[in-house]
């Protein structure tokens, strides 16, 4: 009972700030809705006994992703009102495209039969939650039986640096970088230089 | 507890990631003075991670996503080649036109790793993963030249029309897992036999995953982006796309086809068979007009690639082996028609027309020779390689009841050779303009070796051929 009174209660929550995440004026409003939307699935999560998920959640998407997202709205000068025009402009073709695509996508998906013996051949069920705890769960997979994949996509995301760094860094001469070790080179003798002003002359 | 799966399967290519990183860290700690040292390196790690491919031994590990078979093993020793090529040709180049950094090489080692998975995977999330680590390097090499415009844009136009096809190749991934409970190919060929007849959703997955890998091909009508991606990316980029990428994605196409989707082989020969025809009849056509040689060699290697989906149209062992002879020689001969393209420099300024090749045969014969040898086995004429290559897919399909698929390769490959002979034409029959400067030592090393592969092939067809009947057996 009271868990079902949960779930409604974030599930609500979430849709009404996903929807206010895109319908905000202000976009730091927009990124506190996201985070606020996060926060509630996190609780889903919690309700489905997905405890890690929920605490990664938590700590990866409200911690550091939103954050570093709070930073980029309010760095960049991105005028959103302008970007917003044309918006109603285009909204009755874009919804006739919608509504073709969800026609289209129920008379596909209903002259379907599904594969309901697909579900019994999966290569890597769930396990009983009751027998093992989430993270020792996701770590079988993720870095036992999906070692393999778990690498290769570290690989992935190593060209993708390497890639970002390769094209958008340039070393502008002009710039002055500070460099530790000529700092605590110096010596005495290279840093002063003493000049004999003699009395009255000036320089 | 689970064990460890067994780790040393993957021997070569833990050695070329291992190898990259280490090579990373001597370019980022050693300035752009160390770049020539990584770029040796990393020609050195290639050739020796095609040694290890050679002594491996056999197998399948991660549960069953990595598989080591003869098939794989020759494909894999192709690729090494072609990206050991591609390094080794890109220095000068690269040095000359100011964009030489020490990246380069190491995002060319790191595509290559992606290559050798794609030609290693059992698993559809293998085969993403493969082709993703491959397309992603791949996009950063086109628009390496980035004080180019043209480079950008190739970078740019190849990572939209990339991204779009990785996720065609997703859906369609999902579809079939979707509908057959499966990411492994042993799995879903189980499950695709067990109805007897492919159900409407495996059928669009298969359909989606088709598109997805025909992108990677440049196959006819996925291939639009190849004659800009091939003009506007650096020459030494150009070459190294026009070989080993093409050979790791038609490797893909074959293992998905027949490892996965064999029982279910009516429902994608069809297609296959349509890609073929039209990649064939496209790369014919559209190339005669083109002035610009760079784009020539894109719509020269999509009809090549139809021709080489002709065999796997055949669906049969002789048509495997029809598509690795094909590779092999395909290989060749890239490499050294992309070796005269990368020493076509007068008077400091590099040329892609084809008409500043006119007269090569007065002001460097023996170029002339070797290049012309190149155009007459590209166009298929025997008794130079490109002909054997045309003859086994072709005999394949006759074999397999598709004549009219056979009729019409034979017909495009005749139009096709109007364009080879054209530039043969050009380079000895047109008056001089004038001599390109010197070749670079490895470039005519290059080309010496390709020239020399491709004009007695009949004579090296006995021991390859006995490798690849072997490594085409291993799928059967």
């Amino acid at each position: 009972m009271i868990q079902a009174l949960f779930f409604y209660l974030f599930a609500a929550v979430t849709i009404a700030s996903a929807v206010m995440v895109i319908s905000s004026r202000n976009p730091v409003h927009s990124v506190l809705f996201l985070i606020l939307a996060f926060v509630n699935a996190a609780g889903l999560f919690m309700l489905a006994g997905a405890e890690f998920l929920a605490l990664l959640l938590i700590v990866v998407y409200v911690g550091a992703v939103a954050v570093l997202f709070l930073f980029v709205v309010m760095m960049l000068d991105v005028d959103f009102v302008e970007l917003r025009q044309g918006f109603m402009q285009y909204l009755p073709i874009g919804v006739l495209v919608g509504l073709i695509f969800l026609a289209e996508l129920l008379m596909v998906a209903g002259a379907w039969v599904f594969a309901p013996e697909a579900t019994a051949t999966a290569s890597a069920p769930i396990p009983d939650p009751a027998q093992v705890s989430n993270t020792l769960a996701l770590g079988q997979v993720l870095y036992t039986r999906y070692v393999y994949f778990f690498q290769v996509a570290g690989l992935v995301l190593l060209v993708a640096m390497i890639g970002a760094i390769t094209l958008t860094l340039r070393h502008r001469a002009a710039v002055r970088r500070q460099n530790i070790s000529v700092q605590v080179a110096r010596t005495r003798a290279t840093a002063i230089e003493v000049k004999h002003v003699e009395p009255g002359r000036g320089l | 507890m689970t064990a460890l799966p067994d780790f040393a399967l993957a021997g070569p290519e833990l050695l070329l990631a291992v190898g990259a990183l280490l090579l990373l860290l001597l370019g980022a700690y050693g300035g752009e003075r160390r770049a020539g040292l990584v770029s040796d390196l990393s020609a050195l790690l290639l050739l020796v991670a095609a040694v290890a491919v050679i002594v491996g031994r056999d197998g399948t590990t991660f549960d069953g996503a990595f598989v080591v078979d003869g098939f794989g093993r020759f494909l894999k020793v192709l690729v090494l080649i072609g990206s050991a090529l591609a390094v080794v040709m890109t220095r000068r180049f690269a040095v000359a036109e100011k964009f030489f950094h020490f990246e380069l090489p190491v995002l060319i080692v790191l595509a290559t790793i992606g290559m050798l998975l794609m030609v290693s995977a059992g698993d559809l999330i293998a085969v993403y993963l493969g082709l993703e680590l491959q397309s992603l390097a791949l996009y950063v090499v086109a628009a390496f030249h980035r004080d180019d415009g043209r480079s950008t844009e190739a970078g740019l136009k190849y990572f939209v029309l990339g991204a779009l096809s990785s996720g065609m190749l997703l859906y369609g991934a999902s579809l079939i897992y979707g509908f057959t409970g499966h990411v492994d190919f042993a799995g879903i060929a189980a499950a695709a036999s067990a109805g007897g007849k492919a159900s409407l959703g495996l059928t669009f997955g298969i359909v989606f995953v088709a598109a997805g890998i025909a992108f990677k091909v440049s196959a006819v009508p996925f291939h639009m982006w190849t004659p800009d991606v091939y003009e506007g990316a650096p020459t030494p980029v150009t070459a190294f796309f026009a070989a080993a990428p093409k050979i790791a994605a038609m490797a893909l196409f074959v293992r998905v086809a027949m490892e996965a989707l064999e029982p279910v082989k009516a429902e994608w020969q069809q297609i296959v068979a349509f890609m073929s025809l039209a990649s064939m009849i496209l790369g014919a056509f559209a190339a005669i007009g083109q002035r610009n040689i760079k784009r020539l060699m894109a719509y020269s290697s999509i009809g090549h690639m139809g021709f080489a989906l002709v065999g796997l149209a055949a669906g049969s062992e002789a048509g495997v082996y029809g598509i690795l002879i094909y590779l092999a020689t395909y290989l060749a001969m890239t490499a050294g028609a992309f070796a005269v393209i990368l020493s076509m420099r007068r008077d400091g300024v590099m040329t892609e027309d084809i008409d500043s090749l006119a007269g090569l045969s007065r002001t460097n014969p023996l170029v002339a020779y070797l290049l012309g040898i190149i155009m007459f086995s590209l166009a298929g004429i025997p008794p130079f390689a490109g002909f054997f290559g045309k003859y086994f897919v072709f005999a394949a399909a006759i074999n397999a009841g598709l004549y009219w698929l056979a009729v019409i390769g034979i017909l495009s490959s005749v139009v096709g050779a109007y364009y080879y002979l054209r530039i043969v034409k050009i380079m000895f029959l047109d008056e001089p303009k004038g001599a390109f400067e010197p070749m670079g030592g490895e470039l005519k090393a290059v080309l010496g070796i390709s020239g020399l592969f491709v004009a007695a092939f009949a004579l090296v067809l006995g021991p390859l051929g006995d490798a690849a009947l072997a490594a085409a057996r291993t799928l059967f």
